[in-house]
């Protein structure tokens, strides 16, 4: 597939606080093709997990307009961006927010039953895990029980599940030491080298360095 | 280890994981349940023992004089010390009634008069009844003793011979001596225990013949009430009827009661009881409905991050709605359950205390109020776990993920 995946036009978010309006993105305009591995970076409050918010379909813009894959998701209501969310998106989070209740393999089939409405019996899970470094010992165990870099890996797992097309990554090595950083951030890469589109937050110049791209967000605007 | 339905399974767990108060909740809904099933049990087999016991009397008629209005009991045998001498029926009337009742069963007549009497140094009071002689045999019971055969013996109920210590044999001396003569009768018998009864009630009295009577008393041929036994159930309406036409037609002169106005009083009486006493037990199910509440609202406000994270990867509003109505919904099943099997055990040993007889208590009517209870219980546990299960269904997620 050609043309972009992910296509923002003129993106503006406002919150209405109480104590003013605050404006998060100021007009952007972005595109994004397939199998790029994109890093946004910024200072704090710069608006750059907003952006992410707003390509996840966690949040709608106040004005302009989100494509994803062509389709225009203001036309979407929440019923349908949840399904987008469940399907063609894997968010991968700073604090790896795994279910406690379930373990790793049932965080990980979560989102698989969610869709097929059916638990995995194709294997999928369990080889997913195993691709991150995720063993079947280790994939009974609660999160509360696994490192960070473990709760992490599950986490990728759990996002690609589905196949989603784009891969979400909200400052993935922000909790996690250097040398698990780069495990992670390695694992990050060799899946966009298979051709999965990753659009990444970012602080850290050598997470940003494993992306084609890096774009700087300042004040709700792509500079 | 995983059920087919994930949502299911996560509220599950929860329950679980907040063991000791899921189950303080659900003790909630377990006493709400017993309360409400016990006592529905206990008003049903009251009502049902008490209707068993009034319908040995279904197929009796008592006619009384008239005595304008009347009341329930129509001031029955036993009350009448200052009756006016027109407040009788007569040999006529008596005449015209067993004429009527010919056809279906027998009637018969009863004197009566409240009076002072004396055994011994005690004195007290106590019914005297007058009967045909014959129809004391036919229709009492006599313990110990014998039937009276003269005009001087009479038979006593058992709580008068207990409360007096009457033996076969003993002396009474009926009337006051102050006021004039005093009549001495012997005891011969003592007669089984009767209970309360709209036509003769016998515990507390003494049973002589007519003759007996009328020589105290006097007023040969004046009865203050007709008890007539009617042998087929079916035809007590038309017997009543028939003597109403027949004595009532010009002006009202006699009262026909039977005994289903005081059985319509009596089990609408209990039912209201039992409704009332219900509603209390009720609150109790009102008090665990607030506790369902308070923890339902507790386990949404400390989820509110993972209610964030289901929302982001992808759950529906719906599905997180469903999850919490589980959750409440465990606990109300839970509860319910136990409950029922609580009230079954509870129940049949609060009717068989309060009741005297647990043998309805498996009637349908009786245990019905275990599953009507049951899904009351249940019921207000979805009611009440609705609200804050809605209340996580709409929470933002980029917000509920921000929440520590």
């Amino acid at each position: 597939m050609s043309g972009p995946v992910i296509e923002l036009k003129g993106v503006k978010k406002v919150y209405n606080l109480p104590s003013g309006d605050v404006t998060a993105l100021n007009g952007v305009d972005l595109r994004i093709d397939e199998g790029e591995f994109v890093a946004i970076m910024g200072p704090s409050g710069s608006g750059k997990s907003t952006l992410l918010n707003q390509i996840g379909c966690l949040d709608r813009p106040t004005s302009g307009d989100l494509f994803l894959a062509g389709k225009n998701t203001r036309e979407m209501n929440d019923h349908d961006l949840t399904y987008l969310r469940l399907t063609s998106i894997g968010y991968i989070f700073q604090k790896f927010n795994l279910i406690p209740l379930l373990s790793a393999y049932e965080n990980v089939e979560y989102p698989y039953i969610m869709k097929n409405r059916k638990p995995d019996d194709t294997g999928r899970v369990q080889h997913l895990l195993s691709r991150v470094g995720i063993d079947e010992a280790l994939s009974a165990h609660k999160p509360g029980e696994l490192s960070g870099g473990q709760q992490q890996r599950v986490a990728i797992a759990r996002a690609l599940v589905n196949d989603p097309a784009i891969l979400l990554c909200d400052e993935p090595t922000g909790n996690l030491d250097s040398q698990t950083s780069i495990q992670i951030m390695e694992i990050l890469s060799d899946l966009n080298q298979r051709g999965r589109t990753i659009v990444m937050v970012t602080h850290n110049p050598e997470t940003a360095a494993y992306a084609d791209r890096i774009i700087t967000i300042r004040d709700g605007k792509i500079v | 280890m995983i059920t087919k339905d994930i949502i299911l399974t996560l509220a599950a767990r929860n329950v679980r994981l907040h063991f000791m108060r899921s189950v303080l909740a659900a003790l909630g809904i377990v006493i709400g349940v017993v309360a409400i099933a016990s006592i529905g049990m206990v008003g049903t087999n009251m009502t049902l023992s008490v209707t068993e016991e009034l319908s040995d009397m279904a197929n009796k008629l008592t006619v009384t004089p008239y005595r304008g209005g009347g009341g329930m009991m129509g001031g029955g045998p036993g009350g009448g010390g200052d009756q006016d001498d027109e407040d009788v029926i007569t040999e006529d009337e008596f005449r015209d009634i067993e004429r009527i009742v010919a056809k279906y069963g027998t009637a018969y007549t009863l004197m009566s008069e409240s009076d002072q009497i004396e055994v011994g140094s005690e004195t007290g009071r106590a019914t005297i009844y007058g009967l045909d002689p014959d129809i004391i045999r036919e229709i009492l019971i006599v313990e110990t003793g014998e039937y009276p055969k003269s005009t001087s013996s009479v038979v006593v109920g058992p709580t008068l011979a207990e409360r007096l210590d009457l033996k076969v044999g003993s002396k009474i001396k009926i009337g006051d001596p102050d006021e004039g003569a005093t009549t001495t009768v012997r005891v011969v018998g003592i007669l089984e225990e009767r209970g309360m009864s709209m036509d003769l009630s016998t515990d507390m009295a003494i049973i002589g013949s007519e003759k007996l009577f009328t020589g105290i008393y006097g007023g040969e041929g004046e009865y203050d009430q007709v008890n007539i036994v009617v042998d087929d159930i079916n035809n007590v309406d038309a017997v009543k009827t028939a003597i109403e036409d027949e004595l009532n037609r010009k002006e009202d002169t006699v009262t026909v009661q039977d005994s289903s106005r005081m059985m319509e009083s009596i089990t609408s009486t209990l039912s209201t009881m039992t409704t009332f006493v219900m509603a209390i037990a009720g609150i109790s199910l009102l008090v665990a409905a607030v506790s369902i509440f308070n923890v339902m609202m507790m386990s949404v406000n400390e989820r509110v991050r993972e209610i964030g994270i289901l929302r982001a990867i992808g759950t529906q509003r719906g599905e997180v709605l469903r999850m919490f109505v589980y959750e409440a919904g465990i606990l109300g099943i839970v509860g319910a359950v136990i409950g029922s099997i609580a009230s079954l055990a509870i129940g049949y040993v609060v009717v068989f205390g309060m009741v005297g007889t647990a043998d309805y208590f498996f009637a349908m009517d009786s245990l019905i109020y275990v599953p009507m209870a049951m899904a009351i219980g249940a019921g207000i546990c979805l009611i009440t776990g609705a609200y804050p299960a809605w209340q996580a269904s709409k929470l933002d997620p980029i917000e509920a993920l921000r929440a520590e």
